[in-house]
């Protein structure tokens, strides 16, 4: 097995695919050592720059433990010790506050500490797979790339390392970082009670997961209702916009329309305005006050005085919600689409209509499965984006109307909304955190089980 | 059936325009209202009784609460520096996953789509204490960095949509520029991206309307320094319950203003969703 491995390699010349265990059982003592001695590989066989890059990493992650990392590991598994406290000062005659552990920052260094020392160990393997590839290809004969070469192969085999590395340095900081903070938050005691940095939190284990579960508590009166409402909109806002909105670029792109610039301008222009101001403005028409019960007044559909509750009533507010979505989202998808309808190659159109097929049999057997290939990533993604559907809510409803019997949540709160009101203004860090993991479970076991399914990522060349 | 087609396009043209109108409506209220000479807030008709030009001049004179022009231009620059930033991502990991092939590719896939399952702003909190350690909360300047940083910085994770058109694209047309000698790099930029025009604008449309749209982040990162705010939080301020008797058609006035920017972005790009497309790609 392993000479068979070495024939291919040796034939193409370039051992680059082969694994880290691989390398680190075949390369000799120098390439071993390279593994934590960033770099030596390279640097014994003349790749300087490439060695010195690697060697200046490993002593830049080292000299940041001894001068704070260690520390903040330490911190990161007690979450801060000393309480901040007030000592009273005799001379001035006045309380002063001695500085405490602030445990929301202890958890951030650890954090981040942890971070760092994962992106090290990948590094040390990059280091490793180097100097393999280096002893490799001197055993061969073969020449070893400069420097000039390492830049030059970023334009071709290695491209996609340089194109990804902005984008995935923005996701680590952004969103991989901050994630693992807040996970991490959901195993702690840091709710309005314990507020750094005049109180310390602690690890709570699962405590707050098994408050939000237990069977008659007003947490989890609030839970299942809230989920449930959040799962009804999303299928709703979905479904209803994906449909709707396809159906309009189709009957837009159609031959037999006329002037299709100007009815897509229509349709575009409450996409060109932002959607902030479309939800505001939305919230102050269907008001108590706002025109739209002003026009039912006028139409006597109901009395002067009365007023249609679109939003203070809970199923009319959940009603209404959807609708007003729909106006958001269908040019939103008749835009998408419109580009997608295009690249449909028109051959298979023309082949169709010689065979005779029906509209209805050409949409169905052409434009459909087409859509569906290409917007079926793009419909999981809206589903998701719905479930966390903040805005919509937040700007037209609030969550309201307020239930008594919820804990600090409204009838059309999803689950978003309300981690929003418990996180910014219940300052429940660890029960938000908490929500957002559930969210996180739920959204992980319906999309990966259908993603996988669909075409798109079983067959992505099907229409190439 | 020349006259039942005919009857088919009435009918289909008699429904856009009911449709038409639906959409169009409230935006007509909203540009109706910004012009109601009366002030105040919810009145008991639709059609204002007089008209004015004094909800918008007042707008651009704006007291100290209302700083409209100054906000305007925070957000236009906050949203320019990171359609760029995350239309240049985006653009980069769709087409990496479209088109090139390496171990990690289907790895990444999943993890992108794992992450893109977490509530955005359950993160908030976390950024906003790391744009803190980072010093980026120091001053206003630096606040509007921070938040080019928050709106761009996750984005390389939406390449959905562009590597799902990116797909379509025939291979045949890569391995063509291959053969004639052409690098991935050269593909990329000479051949891929000129053939997308359409995913491109559809990119760059999304990532311009984030800044205008977003209140959460934008608030929790400015907090009180209203000097900085962005539009959104501006316009919120004035519906608070203290401002909104006397900014109610201001209001209005201010969100037909900053409708323009994006629906002039969008006149210009509209260009790219002319048909023939499929005619020009397919060889």
């Amino acid at each position: 097995m392993g000479m068979k491995k070495n024939k291919v390699r040796s034939a193409i010349g370039r051992p680059a695919d082969v694994g880290i265990p691989q390398a680190f059982k075949d390369g000799n003592i120098v390439t071993r050592i390279s593994f934590f001695v960033f770099g030596l590989g390279n640097l014994i066989n003349k790749q300087i720059v490439r060695g010195l890059i690697f060697l200046a990493l490993e002593i830049g992650y080292i000299a940041y433990l001894i001068s704070f990392g260690f520390k903040a590991l330490g911190d990161f598994i007690t979450l801060g010790t000393v309480e901040q406290g007030e000592v009273f000062n005799e001379a001035l005659g006045y309380y002063e506050y001695s500085a405490g552990d602030d445990s929301m920052l202890c958890l951030l260094y650890g954090v981040i500490t942890l971070v760092l020392t994962l992106v090290m160990v990948f590094i040390g393997c990059m280091s490793g797979k180097s100097a393999y590839c280096t002893q490799f290809r001197k055993e061969k004969g073969m020449a070893i790339p400069t420097f000039m070469d390492d830049i030059r192969s970023l334009k071709e085999e290695n491209l996609h390392a340089f194109l990804l590395a902005f984008p995935i340095f923005g996701i680590v900081c952004f969103t991989i970082v901050p994630l693992i903070f807040m996970i991490l938050i959901a195993f702690t005691s840091y709710d309005h009670e314990h507020q750094p940095p005049g109180n310390l939190f602690s690890w709570v284990g699962l405590d707050n997961f098994a408050a939000m579960f237990s069977q008659g508590s007003k947490l989890a009166n609030t839970f299942w209702p809230v989920l449930s409402w959040t799962l009804i909109w999303a299928v709703f806002a979905t479904v209803s916009c994906f449909i709707l909105g396809m159906l309009l670029a189709l009957l837009i792109n159609r031959n037999g329309t006329r002037f299709k610039g100007f009815w897509r301008f229509m349709f575009v222009l409450s996409v060109a305005v932002p959607q902030f101001v479309t939800l505001l403005s939305m919230r102050t028409i269907f008001n108590a006050n706002g025109p739209v019960n002003v026009i039912l007044r006028e139409l006597g559909i109901i009395g002067l005085t009365e007023s249609v509750p679109f939003f203070t009533n809970s199923l009319y507010a959940k009603i209404t919600i959807i609708c007003i979505n729909i106006w958001i989202g269908v040019p939103f998808t008749m835009l998408s689409t419109t580009g997608i309808l295009q690249n449909i190659p028109g051959e298979l159109y023309e082949a169709a209509k010689i065979d005779g097929a029906s509209a209805p049999t050409i949409f169905r057997k052409i434009t459909l499965p087409y859509m569906l290939f290409v917007m079926t990533p793009n419909l999981i993604t809206s589903f998701t984006g719905n479930i966390n559907n903040f805005n919509v809510i937040f700007l037209l409803s609030g969550g309201g109307p307020d239930s008594m019997d919820y804990y600090y949540a409204g009838k059309t709160d999803l689950l978003v909304t309300w981690l929003y009101r418990l996180t910014i203004t219940q300052k429940d860090y660890n029960l938000g955190a908490v929500i957002g993991i559930l969210v996180f479970i739920i959204l992980a076991t319906l999309s990966l089980l259908t993603y996988r399914r669909t075409g798109a990522y079983k067959d992505e060349g099907a229409f190439q | 059936m020349r006259a039942k087609r005919f009857i088919t396009n009435l009918g289909c043209h008699a429904l856009l325009a009911v449709l038409s109108i639906i959409w169009i409506l409230p935006i007509l209220y909203v540009v109706l209202t910004s012009f109601r000479a009366e002030g105040g807030s919810y009145k008991s008709y639709i059609w204002p009784k007089g008209f004015t030009l004094d909800n918008y001049i007042n707008l651009f004179h704006g007291n100290t609460n209302i700083n409209f022009n100054r906000w305007f231009m925070n957000t236009l620059i906050i949203a320019i520096f990171s359609t760029v930033l995350s239309a240049f991502f985006v653009l980069c990991v769709s087409y990496v996953m479209s088109r090139l092939r390496f171990k990690m590719r289907k790895k990444f896939m999943n993890i992108a789509l794992i992450l893109g399952m977490f509530p955005g702003f359950m993160s908030m909190i976390a950024v906003y204490y790391i744009l803190k350690g980072l010093g980026l909360l120091e001053t206003g300047v630096l606040k509007q960095v921070a938040l080019v940083l928050v709106y761009s910085g996750g984005a390389g994770l939406g390449f959905y949509m562009a590597k799902g058109f990116f797909d379509t694209i025939p291979k045949t047309i890569d391995e063509a520029a291959y053969i004639d000698g052409a690098s991935k790099w050269d593909t990329f930029i000479r051949i891929t991206v000129p053939l997308s025009k359409p995913i491109i604008t559809y990119t760059l449309i999304t990532a311009f309307m984030g800044p205008w749209v977003d209140y959460i982040f934008a608030k929790v990162i400015m907090g009180n320094d209203s000097d900085y705010y962005t539009i959104a939080i501006g316009l919120w301020t004035m519906l608070e319950k203290e401002f909104v008797e006397y900014y109610y058609t201001q209001f209005y006035a201010g969100c037909v203003i900053i409708s323009i920017p994006i629906a002039i972005l969008f006149l210009l790009t509209q260009k790219c969703y002319v048909e023939g497309i499929s005619g020009a790609v397919k060889g």
